[in-house]
């Protein structure tokens, strides 16, 4: 298990754009994948549950990977919320 | 009628009531296993059909989608798509024995519940989408194919209850020239896409928009938010002229947008913007601004009972950092006293208010109020490009006390590991004469200037501003007022330090090329004002501003210079 917490850059937050490029991201791996927002958990393929968090700009969320490949799919997450998210 | 308008202009033409099926109940239960296995296939065999359709949408090549279209209907594959909904009405189908139609209802009315309930205003607008790929779903389970959209005369004003994203993807919107929707607000999709297209737009208009029926004449005010069906001729004539005018000042806005400041001879100036709060942003945008040159912090102060806690203040500052998406942002540090007063804060009244009690001196006297608000702005810095400019500086002496003040803030920070950015830059507003006159001490030990000439006029001419009798004596083209704003501009330039102007002069016409031929490189002003000033900069050269700026130096009377200026400006 991998997990990671990331500040969110981009000034909306988790919007329908960023969240369905998140999504679509996290179904190119094998591994489970879930957010936390402070006590909440979602499993990361739901755009649906994604939005109902409401992650604003500025919040702090942590990302959970479990599975076979967990480090290339933390990886590849870590460079999502590093660099991709601000340009979304 | 009245609602809410969230894109500006005016639009004129013939109402097209946007009709849409209702979803019903049907009420069928199912009676067996085969039944329930069956109802599951057929829901997921809708979906799959659905999420064809728009694939079908985004590959049609007669049909050029714009970016945030594809995205919108991207996100909409995904939530036919999505795992969460399925499992939801697969378990209604199999306990409840619902069939998909029913089990599809109930369960995107429970999220939409869900989202409009939701203290966001974007969130609550996602509830259209979600409404829309139910539609999608519900007319598969029906076995109808994508309806045609309908066609549009020349001049079509589109009323709806609401407008979803897939009705404006396949809708023929060359026609259209405005929307009226009975729901929404200014971050619903209407909005967004009314005004990325540039069509006029009132929302939120309520029930009464029913009473329109198609082919009625409408008058559409996007800017105020106002619609009159089938008006009499006075009104028609008064707005046949304002959309002319409307069209006109577009035009022109929509020209100088994306032009950079520069100069006939090839010099760069960076013009800005005053901002209250986060929300001013956009506006900035889109008037053209490339940043903020004087964030007053005094909106989150007022209007409340206590003063805000370093945590509340640290909010304020990160959404602003956040929505200049990286652009510089001048933050002032409070700046009460003289005429603006905060209710729970008790100031003594004094003879002369704005010689007395007043900004940088509350803040040096009453430190605690000063760290929590520049401990709030360092903790908001990792967020953009965040400065701090201290207000009514006099001299030396303050600004030292300032930045130690602002030291032992950021060793706390330090001492607690919270993140900021150690470079900040500090600046001093320099508006009171002593400071301008001193520009060339305070140079040295400040990373940068503002000069506020409100302030900077009344001090040096002893006029209060506010006082009615005298208010023809404040002028800031007296020539003494010039001097010394020429003087800080120079010692500014002469230690290499950045100088900006955020007082009202800056976005004075008239002020423009005098200013430029000083040497000032960084105009601030409300953002309703940065196109004319840009359209003066982009017509005008360097040689012509320092020309203009030779001879008003030498004229000895705010007259003389004034009708000169007019002249050189026209």
């Amino acid at each position: 298990m991998i997990s990671a917490d990331y500040i969110i850059t981009a000034a909306e937050g988790m919007h329908a754009r960023p969240a369905t490029a998140l999504v679509r991201l996290v179904k190119n791996f094998k591994s489970t994948v879930s957010l936390k927002k402070g006590d909440k958990v979602v499993k990361l393929n739901s755009l649906l549950n994604i939005l109902s968090l409401m992650i604003k700009g500025g919040d702090t969320i942590s990302i959970i990977v479990e599975g076979d490949d967990e480090a290339d799919a933390a990886a590849a997450i870590d460079l999502f919320f590093n660099e991709q998210l601000k340009g979304l | 009628m009245k609602g809410i308008g969230v894109s500006p202009g005016i639009a004129i033409g013939k109402a097209f009531v946007l009709q849409r099926q209702e979803a019903l109940m049907t009420g069928v239960l199912l009676s067996n296993e085969t039944e329930i296995l069956q109802e599951v296939e057929r829901f997921d065999l809708a979906v799959n059909r659905a999420v064809h359709d728009i694939e079908t949408l985004t590959s049609d090549r007669n049909h050029t989608l714009q970016d945030d279209e594809l995205a919108v209907l991207e996100t909409h594959i995904e939530l036919l798509t999505d795992p969460q909904i399925r499992a939801d009405i697969v378990e209604k189908i199999e306990t409840e024995k619902k069939n998909a139609n029913d089990a599809l209802i109930e369960v995107i009315d429970n999220f939409v519940l869900i989202f409009e309930s939701m203290d966001d205003e974007y969130m609550r607008g996602r509830s259209i989408d979600i409404k829309d790929i139910s539609r999608r779903i519900l007319g598969r389970l029906k076995g109808q194919r994508e309806t045609a959209a309908p066609a549009f005369g020349p001049d079509t004003i589109i009323i709806a209850e609401d407008i979803s994203p897939s009705d404006t993807i396949t809708m023929d919107i060359k026609h259209v020239v405005g929307f009226a929707t009975q729901a929404g607000s200014k971050t619903s999709h209407t909005a967004i896409i009314a005004r990325s297209k540039g069509i006029p737009a009132v929302a939120g208009c309520g029930e009464a928009l029913g009473g329109i029926t198609t082919g009625d004449l409408i008058i559409l005010d996007g800017s105020n938010g106002l619609v009159y069906v089938n008006p009499d001729q006075e009104i028609m004539d008064a707005y046949l002229i304002k959309r002319t005018a409307f069209r006109q000042q577009r035009a022109q806005l929509l020209a100088l947008k994306d032009t950079q400041a520069i100069t006939t001879d090839g010099e760069k100036i960076t013009l800005s913007a005053n901002i209250s709060g986060a929300d001013d942003m956009a506006e900035v945008f889109d008037k053209g601004g490339e940043g903020v040159g004087l964030f007053r912090t005094e909106l989150l102060f007022m209007g409340r009972d206590s003063f805000p806690s370093e945590d509340e203040q640290f909010e304020f500052y990160k959404n602003a950092a956040l929505q200049a998406k990286g652009k510089p942002v001048v933050v002032r540090t409070l700046d009460i006293g003289g005429d603006k007063h905060l209710p729970y804060f008790n100031l003594p009244a004094e003879l002369n208010p704005f010689l007395g009690y007043r900004a940088i001196r509350i803040c040096l006297d009453r430190k605690d109020l000063f760290m929590s608000q520049l401990k709030a702005i360092l903790r908001a810095s990792v967020f953009g490009d965040l400065k701090i400019m201290f207000p009514m500086i006099s001299g030396l002496q303050e600004l030292r006390q300032a930045k130690n003040i602002l030291g032992e803030a950021k060793s706390e920070l330090l001492r607690d590991a919270v993140a900021f950015n150690a470079g900040i830059k500090v600046g001093v507003m320099i508006e009171i004469p002593s400071a301008a006159i001193t520009a060339d001490i305070l140079a040295k030990e400040a990373d940068f200037f503002s000069i506020g000439t409100n302030d900077l006029c009344q001090y040096t001419l002893a006029v209060d501003r506010m006082n009615e009798k005298i208010a023809h004596l404040y002028d800031p083209f007296n020539p003494g007022v010039l001097r010394l704003i020429k003087n800080v501009i120079e010692q500014g330039c002469q230690n290499n330090i950045h100088v900006g102007m955020c007082g009202e002069m800056s976005s004075d016409p008239l002020a423009t090329l005098l200013l430029l031929g000083m040497g000032l490189k960084d105009f601030s002003m409300s953002a309703a004002a940065i196109p004319a000033i840009k359209n003066i900069i982009i017509n005008n050269s360097m040689a012509k501003a320092k020309e203009i700026q030779h001879k008003v130096m030498a004229m000895d009377s705010s007259e003389k210079i004034m009708a000169y200026l007019k002249e050189a400006t026209q």
